[in-house]
């Protein structure tokens, strides 16, 4: 029985160990040897390959980062601790990362924009989604059933008169509710934005008009109106770059329908608590 | 003759009727995770026939002079695995110095090999089959080429997929999943070719 044992054992560990001691002359013969700023950069790093800089891992960063084709900024565990000791290391100046929020573009409440069927199903909006768009007559808007302040680490998101409200001043910037709703009408602008497009219709304006009150109708007033040409109009919705946004507001006051606004909680029940 | 027809009979048995990821669907995970593109799909099918012959130069002398003698055939899957997840990550090494481009393509599905079921599958296959050596190294060719078949062949579907208006409920691994269940269907009908190829 021991004899047995011991002769397993041994053949075991004995092939473990001759293919160990190839694999070991194999690298020492033929191993790329691995950047050193590559390993220093990774680390840095944090290390827990959670992905949110937009790369497949720790590792894929820093070597993105160490090829120079990425910013040091973009490890969000790691925060500015973590961005600063990698423009060291880079020999690069940091940007302060902006804070960034979520916000829902989308403004089709329960009044302003009717249904095209009743939907008993699932609630969940991934659900409502996949059956025909969901039951908005508007294809682009909020479904409202909360999937993203399901996901909401802060819990800074209500659904408030049919649609998602996202609470600022509590939003952490972690970008899950982006990521989960269906609808894609979530997107994340910067803290101290002063106006917001709540509106996602990609639908021609009468269309889009006839589906939502509130909808964006593509008529390019804002386009020509703003003074430093931070908004255009694509797929027959008005899109701001925050990069030239001054925060004017002049949009806002030229809009016809409302969809261009000063960011506040419009239509908020008068009574609502965000504590609730 | 006669031996000749044998691994001939061998090895298109192996690509064509008990190919490996249509019929015995072992090593799906590659073939689902790295046919999206021609060029990775073949350097992927290449990397695992290499893999799978040197697997088999490998783990049949082992076998056969190592632990039949000791009476130790029960350890046999795990031997294997220490021996192909050792071949693995030398041919990793290799790609990255010689190829780097096929290497950074592999990315992760190259270390995953190590734990391909298909590779282990030929091995012992050829095994508990009582191949001779030479029956082996033929055998496992003819897997190889055999998973190379089926990944180029998959690539040029999901390539045609990808044009293609697919409802939205059956976008991404739904009707990659179809697709390749339809192959498989394919394939079946190539049971018996080879028996009869020489009668």
């Amino acid at each position: 029985m021991l004899i047995d044992v011991l002769t397993a054992l041994g053949v075991v560990v004995a092939v473990g160990l001759l293919f160990g001691i190839l694999l070991a002359l194999v690298i020492s013969l033929f191993g790329v040897e691995e950047d050193e700023k590559v390993k220093q950069i990774r680390d840095t790093l944090p290390g827990i390959n959670c992905g949110a800089c937009g790369f497949k891992g720790c590792q894929d960063y820093a070597e993105a980062m160490a090829s120079g084709k990425a910013a040091p900024n973009l490890c969000i565990p790691g925060a500015e601790n973590v961005a600063k000791q990698l423009g060291e290391i880079l020999g690069v100046e940091v940007e302060e990362p902006k804070d960034m929020v979520a916000f829902v573009h989308c403004n089709g409440t329960c009044e302003a924009a009717p249904e095209k069927a009743n939907y008993d199903g699932i609630a969940t909006c991934k659900a409502r989604a996949a059956v025909f768009g969901g039951p908005k007559a508007c294809n682009w808007g909020c479904l409202g059933c909360g999937d993203c302040a399901a996901v909401c680490v802060a819990d800074a998101i209500c659904i408030a008169d049919g649609i998602a409200r996202i609470n600022t001043s509590r939003c952490v910037g972690c970008g899950l509710c982006v990521k989960e709703c269906p609808k894609k009408i979530i997107s994340m602008v910067p803290q101290e934005t002063a106006v917001a497009v709540f509106c996602s219709s990609r639908d021609k304006g009468a269309d889009a008009r006839k589906f939502c009150k509130n909808a964006c109708i593509a008529c390019k007033k804002c386009e020509k109106t703003c003074p430093h040409g931070a908004i255009t109009v694509k797929n027959n919705c008005a899109v701001i770059d925050y990069s030239l946004c001054t925060g004017c507001g002049a949009c806002a006051e030229a809009c016809p329908t409302g969809c261009l606004q000063k960011v506040s909680f419009p239509d908020l029940p008068e009574d609502f608590s965000w504590d609730e | 003759m006669e031996a000749f027809k044998n691994l001939v009979v061998i090895l298109l048995s192996s690509v064509l009727v008990n190919n490996y990821v249509l019929s015995r669907f072992l090593g799906i995970c590659p073939f689902l995770g790295v046919s999206k593109k021609l060029n990775q799909a073949v350097g992927m099918g290449v990397s695992v026939t290499v893999v799978m012959l040197l697997a088999t130069f490998a783990t049949w002398p082992i076998q056969y002079f190592v632990l039949e003698p000791f009476g130790l055939g029960y350890l046999q899957t795990i031997v294997f695995i220490l021996i192909i997840a050792s071949l693995v990550q030398i041919l990793e090494i290799f790609l990255k110095r010689f190829s780097p481009a096929l290497h950074k393509g592999l990315g992760v599905y190259l270390p995953l090999i190590t734990t391909n079921c298909a590779v282990l599958g030929v091995a012992i296959n050829n095994i508990t089959d009582g191949y001779t050596f030479i029956e082996s190294v033929f055998s496992s060719l003819g897997c190889g080429l055999g998973f190379l078949l089926a990944m180029v062949l998959f690539s040029g579907l999901r390539s045609r997929i990808d044009e293609m208006e697919v409802p939205s409920s059956f976008r991404g691994v739904a009707i990659t999943l179809i697709a390749a269940s339809f192959i498989s269907l394919a394939f079946m009908g190539l049971a018996g070719i080879v028996d009869n190829l020489f009668a």
